[in-house]
């Protein structure tokens, strides 16, 4: 069980917090005007890396915001978080 | 009369304390400061148990919690009872019952012996090749194969104990209070760090505290000497907590741990009432030091597992800690020093030392100097090659190695002798190490796996860090405490250290034997009798990963894990394979490092604390109206209210028809509220629900449905208008947390620019649902202000109200079909509200009716329920519902999905009603349904979701999804049951009132 750093209350534990998948995508502004192929890709791909992942965490049992964490899924190790529509750190 | 064999008074036992207990039905003495195991040996008992696979006797081989062998059944039969516990580890207290397990009729006679005989038909993967074939034949080889293994017997009553679990912070957690536990505890107090010190034995010291020998010296005091003063002087810090009894089951993540406080298992029954038995810590450290030290290897050659062979440790213990000699004809066999550190000690304590067998040749050390002067026999480059004796040792046979070690050369020496003391080395004890994720390397010159890497803030000490040697631990120590902690100096930077261990060793991972390997039975895993053999064959099967030659042999599955035996059986694939010890790895060291009892996994959840359960204002006039409950997420819902005797199903019956014929009075306040307001709340509903928002008066409800992305009914509810920018949204009680998570999720993520603010009300309202044909006569009455003509006061729409002073919300909205109205008011109010309503319901016959009614109901009008008739399967489209999905929206979630290729598809399954032939036969909830039974296989269409027999309809109902259903209108499908097939037509899945006559009544 890990401690998440939340960018608005900081570190609790894990049980605290819910995942919710890869970060930065974005929800297609006219979502009419896809292709099955294109809002499939939207809808469904995900990434599942073993290393560095941008993903999505909320604080359910706390401030009940949505955040981002930069993880290594090899080892769980918080790399980075930071608020929902700030840039990704680069380094 | 047994022997007794308590040498020299121990300070660690008191024998001013004496304590009886009963052993497989016999009364024998011990005394306070003893464990099971010591108190047996002390009275010339070795034979505790059988081993698991060919019911060898067993006897103790260790004295700690790695004990293979010696696992016994406490309290047999009672509530109390308690399976495998290690009587190396439990302390004996007045009272104290134990037996042996796996054996039939007794220790002694074992009738599973014969498996002992039949072992060369028994080789390792013998009941998975035997038992194969034919598949259905399993069954009934089970029931014998299980008979005859298995270790105790699990207890058959609830347990009486009590349970915690507790969480603890600290800054440094030291785990291991040997030696370099106790002076990095002390450190790390001393300079200011809230420190917690755990060890899994009752006192503090480890090996060293017993060490009392002028072979070990530290400032010229004797090791064990110097360290009491130190345990002395830890225990004066008010920053340093001490847990003794407490062993850390794993270690996880971000210095995440858990440990097992254990807090009565030594204390007579009488005495544990009412306490806590076990308390599970969970510990969050800043920084972990671990001291948890190694264990000592066994030797492995033919039949080392007779009673009476024991770690050359575990012999050295009996005598120096509990003062029990393990046998008056002791030999020792050994590839190091640990052998003659041993028969020093058991010289000082004037017990007997035939003979050493050294593995090693042209050696030296003060120890074999001492042994020598001591005038007992040390046979230098000798194995021991075989055993003999079946309940205890009587004999061994020793032969010469070759200088290769991979022979035995010259003739057999036979040595009397009633006790074999064995050391092969020590394994540091890397398991928590690599719990977190850790990683080890391995080091050649002594064959040990060390720690290498550390994926958080910790460190090894001590002989778990491979430093085995009083001088190699002390000497550096100082340096790695300071460069952990930061710190400047130590109290222990200048200190003199004398140890007389020579750490040369002789590792030869399976001895030798005048024997082929195929006649010989060289244990490895001693409870699971997995011998070197075993191994030796799924090499030759063609197993190469130590992971399936573990699983193939079951070598380490057993209740110690293998913590004895894993690093040989490595050894011996490594041998075998040719591979290097290194690059092959180890097996994943898997939490709990012992066994935890299910008591103090699950702490105080047992019970009516097993869940959190929520309950409805109104709850307790359900209990006291004897209702029935059922669980809808986390709430206790009234179910149905039997009445005279009545079972539910004529409770629902009597409760449906009451509610269409006059009136019925539902508990809805576990519905999921969700309060919306702001300036986009109409935008923002738009976006959420299928159907349009914007146009929807204030006053006025509509119901809607909301889908997921991917286009799948997610959850529906009735949403009211009550002001401009101001909503309240009502979702399935079973979803209301999601529904809010998700729709927080896309304001916060999505579409932050909408200014939208939504805050859950669930709990703060109580809804109490009046419906049927007289509901408005009683409702008028409940709140005689309001005008409740069809005029003032239309389906789907809301009134402000007051039921005298009590401000409340009136909705006329209906999930059964009836003309119905829901009151909301203040979670406080919800009870008297509802009692009012019953009182003046009276003359109506007015039905409180439960969930199991309600679910009829909205059946019998074709209602759905979401997660009932739906699954995350269907789209609004396959629910016939495509009235409410609007075509004019530019976009809402899951509207893209709608057209997908996939969800366009014509033979989707659609939801359809469906009548039984015979109108009494009531269809099974989630039975299957055919179109044709004579085609194989058969082609499954579909599933039935809801059935009910109707009371209004006096016939039977049902509701159920079916490929291309929404095309099959009045066609025959079949419902094949066990015994019978029944003929059923589909049809419009809205049974009562197709015209809505009622609800508008």
């Amino acid at each position: 069980m890990f401690v998440i750093n939340c960018p608005y209350c900081g570190e609790r534990e894990q049980s605290e917090f819910k995942a919710g998948g890869e970060a930065h995508i974005v929800r297609p502004k006219q979502p009419t005007e896809l292709s099955d192929d294109q809002w499939a890709e939207y809808l469904f791909m995900r990434k599942n890396i073993k290393g560095i992942q941008f993903e999505r965490w909320v604080h359910t049992h706390g401030c009940r915001k949505w955040f981002n964490v930069v993880r290594d899924t090899s080892n769980d190790v918080i790399k980075a978080v930071y608020k929902m529509g700030e840039k990704p750190p680069t380094n | 009369m047994t022997k007794n064999l308590r040498v020299k008074t121990s300070k660690f036992i008191d024998e001013t304390y004496k304590i009886s207990f009963k052993f497989n039905g016999s009364t024998y003495y011990g005394y306070k400061g003893d464990t099971l195991a010591s108190a047996l040996l002390a009275n010339d008992i070795h034979l505790v148990g059988r081993s698991f696979k060919y019911h060898r006797p067993r006897g103790i081989m260790t004295a700690g919690s790695e004990e293979p062998n010696a696992i016994v059944q406490l309290h047999n039969n009672s509530p109390r009872t308690e399976p495998n516990v290690r009587a190396t580890e439990i302390e004996i207290y007045e009272g104290l019952e134990a037996s042996s397990q796996n054996c039939w009729p007794s220790v002694n006679f074992d009738i599973g012996g014969i498996n002992n005989f039949l072992s060369p038909v028994l080789p390792a993967g013998f009941y998975y090749k035997t038992f194969m074939w034919p598949a259905s034949f399993w069954e009934k080889y089970e029931y014998f194969i299980r008979k005859s293994a298995g270790l105790g017997k699990s207890p058959t009553e609830p347990d009486p104990d009590i349970y915690e679990h507790k969480y603890i912070h600290c800054d440094v957690l030291v785990v291991g209070a040997g030696i370099s536990g106790i002076l990095a505890a002390k450190t790390a107090a001393k300079n200011g760090f809230k420190t917690l010190l755990l060890d899994e034995k009752s006192y503090l010291g480890g090996s060293t505290i017993y060490q009392n020998s002028e072979n070990f010296k530290i400032n010229n005091q004797t090791s064990n000497s110097w360290l009491e003063k130190e345990i002395n002087e830890i225990k004066k810090f008010q920053n340093l907590e001490i847990k003794t009894r407490t062993s850390v089951a794993a270690f996880h993540g971000y210095n995440f741990l858990l440990a097992r406080e254990n807090l009565t298992d030594h204390l007579p029954l009488n005495l544990r009432k009412d306490k806590t038995r076990h308390r599970l810590l969970k510990i969050r450290a800043k920084k972990v030091i671990i001291a948890t030290g190694s264990l000592e290897r066994p030797l492995i050659f033919d039949n080392n597992d007779r009673p009476g062979i024991l770690l050359s440790s575990a012999i050295e213990k009996y005598a120096n800690f509990f003062g029990v000699a393990c046998g008056e004809k002791n030999v020792l066999f050994t590839n190091n020093d640990s052998g003659y550190e041993t028969a020093s000690s058991l010289y000082q304590k004037g017990i007997n030392v035939e003979a050493i067998i050294d593995n090693r040749e042209n050696i030296d050390s003060k120890l074999i100097m001492e042994a020598e002067k001591n005038n007992i026999r040390i046979y230098k480059g000798y194995t021991v090659v075989n055993t003999a004796g079946y309940k205890r040792i009587n004999k061994i046979s020793i032969m010469q190695l070759s200088k290769d070690g991979q022979k035995v050369v010259g003739s057999k020496i036979s040595i009397a002798c009633d006790c074999l003391g064995i050391s092969g080395g020590w394994t540091p004890a890397v398991h928590l190490v690599t719990q977190s994720g850790g990683k080890l390397t391995f080091r050649d010159e002594d064959q040990v796996f060390i720690p290498d890497q550390y994926p958080s803030d910790q460190i090894s000490i001590g002989s778990c860090n491979g430093d085995f040697t009083l001088d190699e631990i002390l000497l550096s120590l100082p340096n790695k405490l300071k460069e952990f902690l930061n710190i400047k100096t130590t109290d222990y930077d200048n200190l003199e250290v004398q140890s007389s261990f020579n750490k040369s060793k002789r590792n030869i991972w399976l001895l030798p034997s005048d024997k082929v390997i195929g006649k010989t039975k060289p244990f490895v895993d001693y409870q699971n009798d997995a011998t070197a053999k075993d191994i030796k064959l799924a090499l030759r099967e063609g197993f190469r990963s130590i992971e399936h030659v573990k699983r193939y042999t079951t070598t380490g599955m057993g209740t110690d894990q293998g913590k004895l035996g894993n690093m040989h059986a490595l050894g011996i694939i490594s041998e075998t394979a040719g591979s290097k010890m290194g690059e092959l790895g180890t097996t994943t060291f898997r939490p709990p490092y012992t066994p935890l009892t299910f008591g103090t996994i699950v702490g105080r959840n047992v019970g009516e604390y097993f869940d959190i359960f929520r309950k409805t204002p109104i709850h307790d006039w359900h209990v006291k109206n004897k209702a029935e409950f059922e669980n809808v997420g986390q709430w206790k819902r009234a179910w149905f209210y039997p009445k005279d005797g009545e079972n539910m199903h004529d409770a629902v019956q009597r409760e449906s028809k009451a509610a269409r014929d006059s009136a019925g009075i539902l508990d809805a306040s576990t519905l999921g509220k969700i309060d919306i307001q702001g300036t986009d709340a109409s935008e923002f509903l738009n976006r959420v629900y299928t159907n349009a928002w914007s146009k929807l008066a204030i006053g006025k409800c509509r119901y809607g449905l909301m889908l997921n992305e991917d286009g799948m009914v997610y959850d529906d509810g009735v949403t009211t208008r009550l002001d401009e920018n101001h909503y309240i949204m009502t979702t399935t009680t079973g979803g209301a947390a999601t529904v809010l998570g998700k729709l927080e999720d896309y304001l916060q993520t999505e579409w932050p620019e909408l200014d939208v603010y939504l805050t859950s009300v669930t709990d703060h309202y109580a809804t109490v649902s009046v419906c049927g044909p007289n509901s408005r006569k009683i409702i008028s009455q409940v709140i005689p202000d309001l005008d409740f003509s069809d005029e003032n006061f239309p389906h789907m729409s809301f009134k402000n109200a007051k039921i005298g002073k009590i401000k409340c919300r009136v909705m006329r909205i209906s999930f059964t079909g009836e003309q119905s109205y829901e009151i909301n008011v203040q979670a406080n109010y919800g009870k008297s509200v509802w009692e009012k309503c019953m009182e003046v319901g009276k003359e109506f016959n007015i039905t409180p009716y439960g969930t199991e009614t309600m679910h009829l109901l909205r059946a019998e009008k074709g209602f759905i329920i979401v997660g009932q008739d739906t699954d995350a399967t269907m789209t609004p489209i396959d629910l016939q519902m495509d009235w409410i999905v609007s075509k004019k929206k530019y976009d809402f979630i899951g509207k893209r999905s709608l057209y997908r290729s996939d969800t366009i598809k014509e033979d989707r399954k659609q939801l359809v009603g469906l009548l039984t032939e015979n109108p009494d036969e009531v269809l099974e909830e989630g039975a299957q349904i055919v179109a044709d039974i004579k085609k194989s296989p058969i082609e499954m269409l579909g599933h039935v979701t809801s059935s009910y027999y109707s009371p209004n309809l006096k016939k039977s109902i049902a509701l159920g999804v079916v490929r291309g259903g929404k095309n099959m209108m009045g066609q025959k499908l079949i419902i094949p049951m066990e015994n019978k097939k029944i003929n059923v037509t589909v049809a419009d899945p809205v049974f009562l009132d197709k015209e809505n006559k009622r609800l508008n009544a």
